[in-house]
């Protein structure tokens, strides 16, 4: 039961995720259902005491990864890299339109970095333990998400951010 | 310079994290859909009825039916161990869902063509939800849900009676087992379930309320009107 209720909180948070991963509200809650699908049939290997968050995103970026194996690849990329006006921005404000279509735009492991790192706070520990891989990979990923999102983005300054330099 | 740069850095991270939560975190406070919620709760529900009715394989009674099979001729005997998890699932399904006052469904049967598109879609398989008009008991489609089986989703579809007895039938993909089609009769406490795999779908129709004999009656309607 009490496994239950912490599911049951936690699905916010999924959808939370699920919604900057996949973009549109049908597609996020079909991923979110198929994660807890695959929790339930996995739950035998979630372990008692461990972050049952960190475990259910876990799940979620393997059904994630399974479904873009599944869908074909090039149509993905098209679909994700529309072509954008880009709209000169007075300063440097950051507008969010702009930056959630340049996030679509990254590939989906440079997202899913980003969005562990900047959107679910978590460590470059945490981020590489959901996502199987090395913190070194947790962190190149997310320097190309970043040095990606500057060249779209007219209010991130680019180059590594000169343009800020005022700011202490 | 490389702590100008990493406060630069600092300062970007957290305008894009502030724009990601400006962007999403209105999620959070939507309602949450009743398929997810349903999912977790329909889950823990289903594991403490299965404790309950002190669910195992062992205490299945399983007979096969002598009067309707493919093979007129033949009796299929089978081992108790050999009754399919979809068919212990599917009798707990019932238990679980079929006294169920408020959300006895997902999807209303005023939905129909909905429910079965959604369900068909999830299971990678045409479905449909059988009329029951024929077997003349009175059972009318209520709706129906999707369920997690072992191996993938699952669909249950329930109908009722004026007297309000409920039947439901409990439909998975992929299910393997003996290619000789026949109705076969499982019983555990006083669920009643007569289930036969067909093309790759196993179908369970559990009901608690009729007689072994009606039952067979609608699993017969149900199975003709997939096999026209």
């Amino acid at each position: 039961m009490n496994d239950a209720d912490g599911i049951v909180e936690l699905i916010p948070r999924l959808r939370r995720y699920a919604r900057a991963l996949a973009g549109d509200r049908i597609a996020a809650d079909d991923l979110v259902q198929d994660t807890l699908e695959r929790a339930w049939s996995k739950f035998h290997l979630y372990r008692r005491g461990t972050d049952l968050r960190a475990w259910l995103f876990t799940v979620m970026h393997n059904v994630y990864v399974n479904q873009l194996r599944a869908s074909r690849p090039t149509a993905q990329l098209d679909e994700e890299m529309p072509e954008l006006a880009q709209p000169v921005r007075e300063t440097d404000a950051l507008v969010l339109r702009d930056l959630d279509a340049a996030i679509r735009r990254l590939p989906p492991d440079q997202r899913e970095v980003l969005l562990l790192v900047a959107l679910e706070a978590m460590s470059y520990e945490e981020a590489a333990g959901t996502l199987g891989v090395p913190i070194g990979t947790v962190m190149s990923r997310l320097a190309r998400a970043r040095e990606k999102l500057r060249a779209m983005l007219s209010g991130l300054p680019p180059g590594g951010g000169k343009q800020l330099k005022i700011v202490k | 310079m490389d702590k100008d740069n990493a406060t630069q850095e600092d300062a970007e991270m957290k305008l894009i994290s502030q724009g990601l939560h400006q962007l999403y975190d209105p999620v959070l406070d939507e309602p949450v859909p009743e398929r997810l919620r349903a999912h977790v709760v329909g889950r823990s529900r289903w594991r403490a009825a299965g404790v309950a009715a002190g669910w195992v394989a062992a205490g299945l009674a399983v007979g096969v039916v002598a009067g309707w099979q493919l093979h007129a001729s033949r009796t299929v005997a089978i081992a108790q161990a050999e009754v399919p998890g979809f068919v212990k699932r599917a009798a707990v399904a019932h238990a679980v869902y079929s006294p169920e006052v408020r959300h006895p469904v997902e999807v209303g049967a005023d939905q129909e063509q909905h429910l079965v598109a959604w369900l068909s879609k999830r299971l990678g398989a045409p479905l449909r939800a059988p009329k029951l008009d024929a077997v003349g008991l009175g059972y009318a489609l209520v709706g129906g849900r999707l369920l997690p089986g072992e191996n993938g989703p699952v669909a249950h579809f329930m109908y009722q009676c004026k007297e309000g007895k409920r039947l439901t039938l409990y439909v998975r993909a992929n299910a393997v087992g003996n290619p000789e089609t026949a109705f076969r009769y499982a019983a555990e406490g006083n669920v009643k379930v007569f289930y036969w795999i067909d093309r790759k779908l196993g179908y369970a129709i559990s009901s608690a309320d009729i007689s072994r004999e009606d039952l067979l009656a609608v699993a017969d309607a149900v199975y003709r009107q997939l096999n026209p």
